[in-house]
């Protein structure tokens, strides 16, 4: 048993409270406590990452518990994968948060922030649906402080909307769980993939709602229109670092259906066969259509930015919803690439607001640093729209590729290439007005000089831009191994033997204990 | 019983969305607290109703399952501090805009409105 699985998590659960208790009136020890938490992070999830590329699986029981009796975590590709990315992006996030003074403008944004690590964590660490449950939980209830954080009446409104929207999500989720309880007696994802195969196809009533309940809840949290109507207002609304981390949050629900949906009910399973791929790609091909549309339609930056990231969650879904090893690959490249852009663009978005009145798109006096800022702005606009040579571009050419054995491939091909053009003419609109437009208006009269960035801030966004450069860079192996971890999903008996057979207390009822 | 337990939770659940659906904060807030009982009661009946058992594997022949019992209490105390966060919020955004609107109010000035009109909900 190795109890380093787990370490990830307990490390910011630990770090969290003693923030709060033992540094709450020392900004400077937050910070250090923080970063050092959050750069230990990278290193575990490193760690756990090269661990699991060969192919192994690692299982950690609570309590020495055998599995379905007790929670277990997983450890293998795909979780990995998940954790290590969330963890780089939770570091340049935090440097920006420290870089641009967000989190001294509220009380414990550090602690809220370690909580919030631990949940998303957690999230892509369980093997027990309940306990994926548990964990959504807690990642959401840090996120409702953090996207309150420094308060604001705006802010307020549009964080009672997000918290009550989700909390929605939260009871549809424990209706699909009671649900797929009642149908299998187990929540544990191993031991379902088992029993859900056993149930009789003419009786699969029960089981069906429970999958598209449960399809439904992670479509929520992936913002797939028409569920999406929670995410422009609160990404737009929360604070730039927090609308950053938030980038991930999406990827949540993406990676809980790439989990689910290939090893609870995969796609050939005959007792929920045509349940996600009939309206599942639909679906995402009209979140493309709706983010990059909200793209050209936003009128402040802020908007624009949340209508990107519900644009890439309709290609990583539409990537997703071919439901083949190469569909599944070209979704996890995706994933790790919309999520650096959407972070960068978001903290860019708060430069630009920290050197103007507010975020509308209309000309005003040249910004402060925007010397650095546009060049920044651009390159993250076009890593967004997959124009080459960013990742984007790369990205969407997996997608299209892993499209052409669909049925729907004509479509699938007319609305990312049509999208991609009127994205790229909305990033191109809000770049000249808020950049190039700005030399032409002289400064008023009696404004005050308002500050630039400071230098930690470039490097936070500068270290994120030189990621999605190195993913570019790095795309062949990068996709090698999205392949992989495709790959292992598709072969589920490796899961499912490691946590079901792997010895514990009760392995054996008989005996007692 | 299972009649009464069924409709119960039907109930609960047709009213609570009934409640979610108003305008204000309050109605909403209820609505979902309503929503979180019929939960509850739901998540309860998944491992079957079994009157007078013990919750616990002995040698009786009659036994409840136990594990729906602890999954209902995890989610008693997760959707207690969830309705406790959404109260402190909605008490700080209506004393904070003198209103308890749940959706965006409509922009003084039309041509200065966010573009996401749909996201109002």
């Amino acid at each position: 048993m190795s109890h380093w699985i787990i370490l990830p998590i307990i490390l910011p659960a630990l770090l969290a409270p003693f923030i709060v208790l033992a540094a709450r009136y020392h900004i400077g020890i937050q910070r250090t406590l923080s970063v050092a938490g959050a750069a230990a992070l990278i290193v575990l999830a490193a760690a756990q990452a090269w661990t699991a590329s060969d192919g192994t699986i690692t299982i950690y029981q609570l309590g020495d518990w055998a599995a379905p009796f007790g929670i277990v975590l997983v450890a293998d590709r795909l979780s990995t994968y998940m954790v290590l990315l969330t963890s780089v992006l939770g570091f340049f996030v935090l440097l920006y948060a420290i870089g641009s003074k967000w989190d001294a403008r509220g009380q414990h944004f550090h602690a809220l922030f370690q909580f919030q690590m631990m949940g998303l964590i957690g999230a892509f660490l369980t093997g027990d649906l309940f306990n994926l449950f548990v964990f959504f939980e807690v990642l959401l209830i840090a996120s409702y402080g953090l996207m309150i954080h420094s308060g604001g009446a705006v802010r307020l409104r549009a964080g009672v909307q997000y918290v009550l929207y989700n909390l929605l999500g939260s009871t549809l989720f424990l209706f699909a769980l009671g649900a797929i309880y009642a149908e299998t007696g187990t929540l544990n994802m191993a031991d379902l993939a088992g029993r859900v195969a056993l149930i009789d196809a003419g009786d699969s009533v029960g089981i069906r709602v429970a999958a598209v309940l449960l399809i439904l809840v992670f479509a929520v949290k992936a913002a797939v229109v028409p569920l999406h109507f929670w995410l422009p207002s609160s990404y737009a609304e929360a604070p730039g670092p927090v609308a950053a981390l938030f980038a991930i949050m999406t990827k949540v629900g993406a990676y809980s259906i790439i989990r689910v949906y290939t090893l609870i009910f995969p796609p050939d399973l005959e007792v929920t066969a045509g349940l996600q791929g009939l309206w599942l790609l639909p679906a995402a091909l009209l979140t493309v259509a709706i983010g990059m549309i909200g793209i050209l339609a936003a009128r402040h930056l802020d908007r624009l930015v949340a209508f990107s990231v519900i644009g890439s969650m309709g290609m990583v879904m539409i990537a997703i919803a071919l439901f083949t090893p190469e569909g599944i690959a070209a979704a996890l490249y995706y994933i790790a690439h919309s999520t650096l852009a959407a972070a960068t663009l978001f903290l860019v978005a708060d430069m630009v607001r920290g050197g103007r009145a507010d975020l509308a798109l209309r000309a005003e006096p040249a910004l402060p640093g925007a010397a650095l800022i546009a060049p920044m702005y651009f390159a993250a606009a076009i890593a967004m729209v997959g124009l080459p040579p960013l990742s984007g571009f790369i990205g969407k050419l997996l997608v299209l590729d892993a499209a052409i054995a669909s049925p729907l491939v004509v479509w699938i091909w007319a609305v990312v290439l049509g999208t991609s053009l009127i994205g790229l003419v909305g990033f191109s609109r809000a770049g000249s007005v808020l950049f190039w437009k700005a030399s032409a208006t002289p400064p008023a009269e009696n404004a005050e000089p308002r500050p630039a960035p400071g230098a930690l801030a470039y490097t936070a966004v500068g270290g994120l831009l030189a990621l999605l450069l190195a993913l570019t860079v790095f795309a062949g192996p990068a996709h090698d191994y999205a392949t992989a971890i495709a790959g292992q999903l598709f072969e589920t008996g490796d899961y499912i033997s490691e946590v079901m057979e792997t010895p514990g207390k009760l392995s054996n009822p008989a005996e007692g204990h | 019983m299972e009649l009464l337990v069924a409709s119960a939770i039907g109930v609960l659940t047709a009213a609570g969305l009934y409640m979610v659906l108003r305008l204000r904060t309050f109605p909403v807030i209820i609505g979902v607290s309503l929503l979180t009982y019929a939960v509850n009661v739901f998540l309860f009946a998944s491992g079957r109703l079994t009157p007078g058992a013990p919750p616990i594997l002995t040698d009786a022949e009659v036994y409840t399952d136990p594990l729906p019992q602890a999954l209902v209490l995890t989610a008693i105390v997760i959707s207690f501090g969830m309705t406790a966060v959404v109260v402190v919020m909605a008490l700080g955004s209506y004393l904070g805009a003198d209103e308890d609107h749940v959706n965006d109010p409509p922009p003084a000035d039309p041509a200065d409105a966010p573009s996401g009109r749909e996201d109002a909900a």
